[in-house]
């Protein structure tokens, strides 16, 4: 009860500190997060919460703990409540159909964040994910153009193999350096998506390789980078100049080390999926625009050009 | 002048009143057809295997690979369908078969080996678990027109809720479980091995049989909440229904039945899963409480309910033992 009340003070007193401009239309919002198994996930909550109360929405959460059942449980109580829109982030693409068409009779829309599911497109308004081949892409060209024209030998840290985000950022990357010829992927492993991992196979990487040979590290995600950067150190060698490092997610840690000049650029995947999905809800509401069935949040690229320490702050409050 | 055996039914029963009226004062809307819809039909799987868990429970014993056997049966039949190509029909038969022989066979063994069901049907819990990731790790569809037709059977409520048939195969379930507990040669004996096994064996009840047949329920019943599941989700997935083990325990606790064994009735099952149930659809209309919420106050339920057998067990033990201590005086 002490937990619910301090909440529900706390989004009270953020509900008084937003401008005056913001519409307090007290739309509900149901939204089903599968849980808080990583830290992107605790800051996509974090954000989803501060964008509804900054609109002035009332939102109802509900952590699924990564159960399926409970997701299912979840969106037909939103329903039963009569809530004006329901978001969800699926735990699995299967298994949809019914709640979400339970759901469209009782005339809710339904936006998907971060993932989508295997059920008619009819059944949701929209998607709103990240493209992750795009992200891999966004990374390779900062390579070639931070590479110019000299040889460069990558070493590659994979994510969990098999893992759609690690197929998908592997085949990014190789489509964007495809066209350079002088850049070519020499070891490429997976580190599991762990700091801890992608230590331990950056340092294989740099006795096999031979730490002078090579020129750049991609990793799959911030957390293998971060545990790469620590190898790089201990072998003597400056990660950042003697070996490039870029990465992909933008998580606080990144900005640190670009801050510092131990990492080179990072790209992002914004935990910020609700706003997009609140501006098309907006539009729905309005005047029954449909958007398009699936919205891309934008990869955007972090280099040693942005103001890293400025970011660092502004993200390490979210709950990464 | 023992208390009645169905006291602990009745605080079931008014724990359920209790905490549906505690709901409607906040949240009116929960009074509704809808909910009531969606309390049997996301509840349908749970139900159907705390039945089974119930007849276990009843006869002193446990059984732990109820949550996966619902998920590899749900990947059996994905896989069955997509890949072999046989009729819905025929694969829920195959799976109800397995799953009745796997249950049957835990039997045998904790009966015969003489090992506590704990370890035997843990082991089972493993086993089908990887099983279930052995058929498939990625979540598979089933689209064959006979679930979408199984799906569209449904009752809908004036409010738009929808009474679904996997909701009325919960309660079908049920009703026949009570028929089987208490009006059978079977469930007199599952309640007299619960009592006490040496006492069954001496009044004359089939111990071997007895043992397979409860787990052979339970393993046959949790295959039922297989199909169940894989109707609800149209899908099968072997990382679903983890822990579905414990919530049906917890339900067959609250519900009443005393977890030595020997008392206890599937109705008061039915309002553990509902309890249960009632609980969470509660968190989700405050949308501000963290859904972990769900875990303490099950929590504290069943400690509630532990305390109260212990209780009710001294209230008898101090009755008998004055009787008893005379006996031996005279």
């Amino acid at each position: 009860m002490i937990h619910r009340n301090t909440l529900r003070g706390l989004l009270l007193g953020a509900a008084m500190l937003t401008p005056a401009s913001a519409r307090a239309a007290g739309e509900t919002i149901g939204f089903s997060q599968i849980g808080s198994e990583s830290g992107w996930r605790a800051a996509e909550t974090t954000v989803t919460r501060q964008s509804a109360t900054e609109r002035g929405y009332d939102l109802k959460f509900a952590d699924a703990q990564q159960k399926q059942e409970n997701q299912i449980r979840a969106l037909r109580s939103f329903i039963a409540q009569g809530v004006d829109a329901i978001l969800v982030a699926p735990v699995v693409a299967t298994g949809w159909d019914e709640v979400l068409k339970e759901a469209r009779d009782a005339e809710i829309p339904v936006v998907l964040l971060d993932r989508t599911v295997d059920a008619p497109d009819d059944l949701y308004l929209t998607a709103v994910t990240s493209d992750t081949v795009h992200e891999g892409v966004v990374a390779g060209d900062w390579l070639k153009e931070a590479v110019g024209d000299r040889a460069c030998n990558i070493v590659e840290l994979q994510g969990t193999t098999g893992s759609s985000p690690a197929i998908a950022r592997k085949k990014g990357f190789e489509q964007s350096i495809a066209s350079a010829p002088n850049l070519k992927i020499t070891r490429s492993q997976t580190g599991d998506f762990t700091r801890a991992q992608g230590k331990v196979v950056m340092e294989s990487f740099l006795k096999s390789e031979g730490g002078a040979n090579i020129c750049a590290l991609y990793a799959h995600n911030d957390d293998m980078a971060v545990g790469a950067i620590q190898a790089i150190k201990e072998a003597g060698l400056k990660p950042g100049s003697d070996i490039l490092v870029v990465s992909i997610d933008a998580v606080p840690d990144i900005h640190l080390a670009i801050a510092q000049g131990e990492a080179n650029a990072t790209v992002e995947l914004t935990p910020d999926m609700a706003g997009p999905a609140f501006d098309a809800l907006e539009a729905f509401w309005k005047d029954g625009t449909l958007p398009p069935k699936w919205i891309q949040t934008e990869s955007r690229l972090y280099t040693s050009a942005d103001d890293n320490q400025a970011v660092y702050e502004e993200k390490k409050g979210l709950g990464y | 002048m023992r208390h009645s055996p169905r006291l602990p039914l009745y605080v079931t029963l008014a724990t359920f009143l209790l905490a549906l009226i505690a709901c409607v004062a906040q949240f009116p809307a929960m009074l509704s057809w809808r909910v009531a819809a969606n309390l049997l039909t996301d509840n349908a799987f749970l139900g159907i295997v705390a039945v089974g868990m119930t007849f276990v429970i009843l006869s002193g014993g446990i059984d732990l690979s109820v949550g996966s056997v619902i998920a590899f049966t749900s990947v059996f039949l994905a896989v069955l369908i997509r890949d072999a190509g046989i009729h819905p029909l025929a694969a829920f038969a195959l799976a109800l078969g397995v799953s009745t022989l796997f249950g049957a066979a835990m039997g045998a063994i904790i009966h015969h080996l003489e090992m506590p069901p704990f370890i035997v049907t843990l082991a089972g819990m493993f086993l089908m678990r990887g099983m279930a990731y052995v058929l498939s790790t990625d979540s598979v569809p089933v689209t064959h027109e006979f679930y979408g037709w199984l799906q569209s059977l449904y009752w809908r409520a004036p409010d738009g809720g929808r009474f679904r048939l996997i909701g009325f195969l919960m309660i079908l379930t049920f009703l026949l479980a009570m028929l089987a507990l208490h009006r059978t040669r079977f469930g007199q004996n599952v309640y007299a091995l619960g009592g006490s096994a040496q006492t069954a064996q001496l009044m004359g009840v089939p111990l071997a049989r007895t043992t397979i047949g409860i787990y052979a329920v339970s393993g046959g019943l949790a295959g039922f909440a297989g199909i169940v599941y894989s109707l609800y989700t149209s899908a099968g997935y072997s990382l679903a229904t983890v822990g579905v083990e414990l919530d049906a325990i917890a339900a067959v606790v609250i519900g009443g039945t005393l977890l030595s064994g020997g008392a206890g009735f599937v109705l008061g099952t039915f309002f553990g899963v509902l309890i249960m149930g009632l609980i969470q659809t509660y968190i989700v209309f405050d949308g501000q409480l963290s859904s972990w919420w769900t875990k303490i106050v099950i929590g504290g339920l069943l400690f509630a309910f532990i305390l109260l057998q212990k209780v009710l067990g001294w209230a008898t033990t101090a009755r008998i033992r004055p009787a008893t201590a005379s006996a031996a005086r005279s």
